[in-house]
């Protein structure tokens, strides 16, 4: 006799801090026969709404596409820009916005930490990792006015200089952190009940992989060395050494690893721009935001975020405002056709473990 | 995978983390203590924001509205400030600072308060500085001239060096070349709030934002559409418009006279003018009106009333059109061929000038009422004041308007080489730059201060570049008679400034026996003048209402004769081209409503 198939609607709220979306699962007993993504609890018509506001008036928009991560959005915006009009980027300003992406990547990753626990019932990380991450935000707050929203990357450059004394401060709250790790492996990737959860779990099928468009640390926990910093270096990142690790497991563990051996990776390139920031400018001045027009063109420019390469497709017809801007988030294949896919066959208690492992963002998704 | 023990174990390391204090604030026993730069709740310093509405157009979330404060406020308003205030919906605003970025004046920031609890929706509208008083004890993310998205620094206008403008009347301003007018263009914020102080409101951004866009035929278009001489205040105009320039504030105004003389200079001669300004001319309605005096503004109502359709006479004593900008402003200000071809392109569009035809002595006024569905008087002031000192009555002690007409109409003036001009204005500026270009070694002497002096900043600067001496707190006594009677020189006694009791501006006071002689060949009075009212009939004078040697007019610039219209300098106290253009423009619609009502 074929057991009775149940629908189960996870989310909208929050399935996991991953932002509002709802999975519909069709599943017998624990198992899960289908899973259906529905999107649209937070489409705010982000890429509509850019193209009747002018250029700068766009910044202030971008970085609300991603909560966690907002700068690589700023950053893509600011870098397209730039290429269209031929605009310099003082050097300062380039080091700075690394410092800035990077610590961004932190930040991403301590919210990360707590999701991946925290969806397999291990409390106490959350409130580590989540209380860890505030000094990422004070940092933020005192380098751009604000915790969560930046709006700090700007075209030509950045929007203040460093605060006295900022560069200590920085540095500091690398070595906490970089201790804080030790307690995190302890109760986290050295635990076994954690490995055993993540262990074999939302296996992604290594040969289709990069077919399917998958990027950023799920793609590297398939054993592909791609990351956009070092296949095509952006701002300072070939002036920094700094390696990719990749894991060939595909599953979440590979997935976690991955993502815990770049946090050691990201405090160090933080550590080598605090050493090699020249001085001088950080702003190449913008015309009248009231009247800046960009010369007409196209192009496609890429970050690699927390979550993958992060991409843009600007384009402009040389008036005051973007014709079109076309925002590809990494979660719009890990978090939709991905994730349905994974979930086939996956156990019910695994459904938010999985989408926190596939850095599922919804805000993305939804521009 | 198995389990180890290791693995088992080693989360319960986390208990070594028990006793630690908490690491974030303690909420709400703790309060947060927020960055240098952070990013909250507005504030608008009140008395410094002009209300230029920047911060509500650069507000991608139209968070912001213009809001009066009081009801009346934008009515009562100083000149230079909208009279409206911003105010914030906190329930859109994401705190970018955008606005802050873009205040001209530095008035808004942004506040450490980001607290703000109410179980009223609208509590959440706030205006800044209304909303909290107090905020300016709380500012963080505040707007500076080095961090601000806009451009506080004009661009430079070429001028010749100082020892090359002493050797001719040439042009002093070179002008600016096709980028950097663009460039200077590009820094407007288009707040049009010079278009309100500007006395014929001409569209400011909109034709400034033609230059900037390389259109600078539609620029000329814009500026013919209320002023038939925008090239002579692209290069003369006092532009009360600069002053109230947000940029100025904390900057360099825009040079909205600059960029004005930029666009119509490229108008070369009167046929490309009608070219492009291509005016509409209605066909002829058979009203005539007369217009006595070929200035500023009997020329605005020519053209103005020529383009609909009026038959108009002006009556101009002199041999050229233009009056004080004829024969008044210097040439290295303002060039002949430049004023030739604006005239020439009025007469062309219908504008007929009688010249050398002063009423009261060639015709009469009331051969003019006579022939006329109305008249318009528009003849300036020329008569200058004596400054009321013995031996004014020398040989060699003259006028300036005198001397700038003669110099002006070519005639040769003899004022040796020393010269000394009495008074502050613009008027005795320009007859020292004139005698310093005929040779002469000039001291300007002044009763006040040099921040007192009514004349333009920059022509004070252009002086003494050129080498004119300015003595300030300076009173002259009387002229020095050498014995034949000639000028021998000057008696002045030196000045402190005292407060004045009342309030008003401090005045000088001699300084008992610190008087001084200074030899001079010449001396120059430029103190002011009035009008020679003799040409009209007494019955018509006694019926026009006269004010401190003003003639009193309507909004229209109607006198208490129905049919007589009057404006420029015998109307307002401002005594400018633009503000007569201005008059003239006003009075263009007042004799239309006045002859059409008939
Ligand atoms: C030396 C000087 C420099 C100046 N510089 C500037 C400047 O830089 N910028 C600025 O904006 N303003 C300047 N002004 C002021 C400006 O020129 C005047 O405000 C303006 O010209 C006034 O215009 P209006 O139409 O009232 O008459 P006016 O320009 O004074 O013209 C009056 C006309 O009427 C004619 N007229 C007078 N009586 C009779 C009559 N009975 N019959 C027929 N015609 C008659 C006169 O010949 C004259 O042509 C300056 C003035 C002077 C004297
Ligand atoms: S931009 Fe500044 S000066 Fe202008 S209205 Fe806003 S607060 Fe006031
Ligand atoms: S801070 Fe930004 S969103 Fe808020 S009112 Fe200013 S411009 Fe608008």
């Amino acid at each position: 006799m074929r057991e009775k198939e149940t629908t189960l609607y996870l989310g909208p709220q929050h399935p996991g801090i991953t932002g509002n979306m709802m999975v519909k699962l069709k599943v017998t007993g624990d198992t899960i026969v289908r899973a259906e993504t529905h999107v649209g609890y937070l489409h705010r018509g982000f890429e509509k709404l850019m193209e009747v506001r002018n250029w700068m008036q766009v910044f202030p928009i971008v970085c609300r596409i991603c909560v966690p991560e907002p700068d690589p959005n700023e950053e893509n915006l600011a870098r397209a820009i730039e290429i269209l009009e031929g605009r310099e980027v003082p050097e300062r300003a380039q080091y700075i916005r690394v410092m800035v992406l990077e610590l961004a990547r932190l930040a991403s990753y301590l919210l990360w930490f707590g999701g991946q626990s925290g969806s397999a019932g291990l409390y106490t990380m959350p409130q580590w990792s989540v209380g860890d991450r505030d000094y990422i935000l004070d940092l933020f707050e005192e380098l751009t006015g604000g915790r969560v929203y930046h709006m700090y990357i700007w075209a030509g450059g950045v929007r203040r200089d460093l605060p006295e004394g900022f560069a200590d401060k920085v540095l500091r709250v690398m070595d906490y952190l970089e201790k804080r790790l030790k307690h995190y492996d302890n109760l986290m990737l050295d635990n076994s009940i954690f490995q055993k959860r993540a262990q074999g779990v939302g296996v992604i099928d290594r040969e289709k992989a990069l077919d399917w468009g998958i990027v950023g640390p799920p793609l590297r926990g398939c054993g592909f060395k791609h990351d956009v910093r070092i296949d095509d270096p952006y701002l300072v990142y070939d002036k920094l050494q700094f390696e990719v690790p990749t894991e060939t497991g595909c599953d979440v563990w590979a997935r976690a690893l991955v993502r815990r051996r770049e946090f050691e990776q990201s405090i160090s390139i933080i550590r080598q721009i605090m050493e090699k920031m020249p001085g001088g400018e950080f702003y190449n001045k913008v015309p009248n935001p009231l009247h800046w027009k960009v010369p007409a063109g196209d192009v496609y420019v890429k970050t690699e975020s927390a979550r993958g390469e992060f991409g843009y497709y600007v384009v402009s017809d040389g008036s005051d405002k973007p014709r079109r801007v076309h925002v590809r988030g990494p979660a719009y294949v890990h978090g939709i056709t991905l994730l349905e896919h994974l979930l086939q066959g996956a156990n019910l208690a695994d459904v938010s473990f999985i989408m926190n492992s596939l850095g599922t963002c919804p805000p993305e998704m939804e521009r | 995978m198995e389990f180890s023990l290791k693995g088992m174990l080693n989360p319960l390391l986390a208990l070594q983390q028990a006793g630690k204090r908490p690491h974030t604030i303690q909420f709400p026993f703790e309060e947060k203590k927020v960055a240098e730069r952070y990013r909250g709740l507005h504030f608008n310093d009140l008395e410094a924001c002009i209300g230029c509405g920047t911060c509500s157009t650069i507000c991608q979330n139209e968070a912001i509205d213009m809001v009066e404060i009081n009801p009346g406020d934008s009515e009562n308003a100083k000149p230079g400030d909208s009279g409206l205030r911003p105010r914030v919906d906190n329930g859109r605003c994401c705190w970018c600072a955008l606005c802050v970025e873009v205040c001209p004046s530095g008035s808004l920031s942004l506040t450490t308060h980001y607290n703000y609890v109410s179980e009223d929706a609208n509590s959440f509208l706030w205006t800044p500085g209304v909303s909290n008083p107090d905020g300016h004890k709380e500012l963080s993310f505040v707007s500076d001239t080095s961090h601000s998205l806009l451009d506080y620094a004009r661009v430079p206008m070429r001028e010749l060096e100082g020892k090359e403008r002493i050797k001719s009347f040439a042009e002093v301003v070179l002008g600016y070349a096709d980028e950097e007018a663009k460039k200077e263009a590009a820094r407007c914020i288009g707040c049009s709030i010079c278009t309100e102080v500007c006395p014929v409101h001409m569209h400011i951004p909109e034709y400034i934002s033609a230059i900037e866009h390389g259109n600078n035929e539609d620029a000329i278009r814009i500026i013919y559409d209320n002023n038939p001489i925008g090239e002579t205040c692209g290069k003369v105009c006092t532009r009360r418009c600069e002053e109230v320039c947000p940029l100025g504030a904390r900057g360099e105004a825009i040079a909205i006279r600059w960029l004005k003389r930029y666009a119509t200079e490229k108008a070369e001669n009167a046929e490309i003018i009608r070219e492009i300004v291509n005016p509409d001319i209605k066909p002829p309605n058979g009203k005539k009106v007369g217009i006595i005096g070929a200035g500023p503004s009997g020329l605005t109502v020519a053209y103005y009333l020529a383009l609909r359709g009026f038959d108009v006479t002006i009556y101009e004593a002199k041999a050229k059109a233009g009056g004080m900008i004829m024969y008044g402003i210097p040439k290295y200000r303002l060039p002949l061929d430049s004023l030739d071809k604006q005239v020439e392109y009025m007469q062309s569009v219908g504008v007929k000038i009688h010249f050398n035809t002063k009423v009261g002595e060639q015709i009469s006024f009331t051969e003019i009422e006579k022939n006329h569905d109305a008249v318009f008087i528009g003849i300036g002031y020329e008569v200058p004041y004596t400054i009321g000192i013995d031996g004014e009555n020398l040989e060699n002690s003259i006028q300036a308007v005198n001397f700038l007409r003669d110099i002006n109409a070519d005639k040769h003036v003899d004022i040796g080489n020393r010269v000394a001009v009495i008074g502050g204005g613009n008027v005795a500026i320009d007859a020292a730059r004139v005698s310093r270009r005929l040779g002469a070694e000039v001291t300007i002497l002044y009763r006040r201060r040099e921040e007192d002096m009514p004349a333009d900043w920059e022509e004070i600067e252009g002086a003494k570049h050129e080498g004119v001496i300015i003595k300030t707190q300076a009173i002259p006594l009387n002229v020095v008679d050498d014995g034949s009677g000639r000028v021998k020189g000057i008696r002045y006694g030196n000045a402190r400034m005292v407060t004045d009791e009342k309030g008003g501006r401090p005045r000088p006071e001699l300084i008992e026996g610190d008087e001084h002689i200074l030899e001079l060949y010449t001396i120059i009075g430029a103190i002011g003048q009035e009008a020679d009212y003799s040409f009209i009939p007494e019955d018509i004078k006694e019926k026009i209402g006269f004010k401190s040697g003003r003639i009193v007019t309507n909004e229209w610039q109607q006198t208490s004769v129905p049919h007589i219209f009057a404006g420029g300098d015998i109307v307002n106290r401002t005594a400018d081209a633009i503000s007569a253009v201005a008059d003239g423009y006003k009075a263009v619609k007042g004799i239309e409503q006045f002859i059409f009502a008939k």
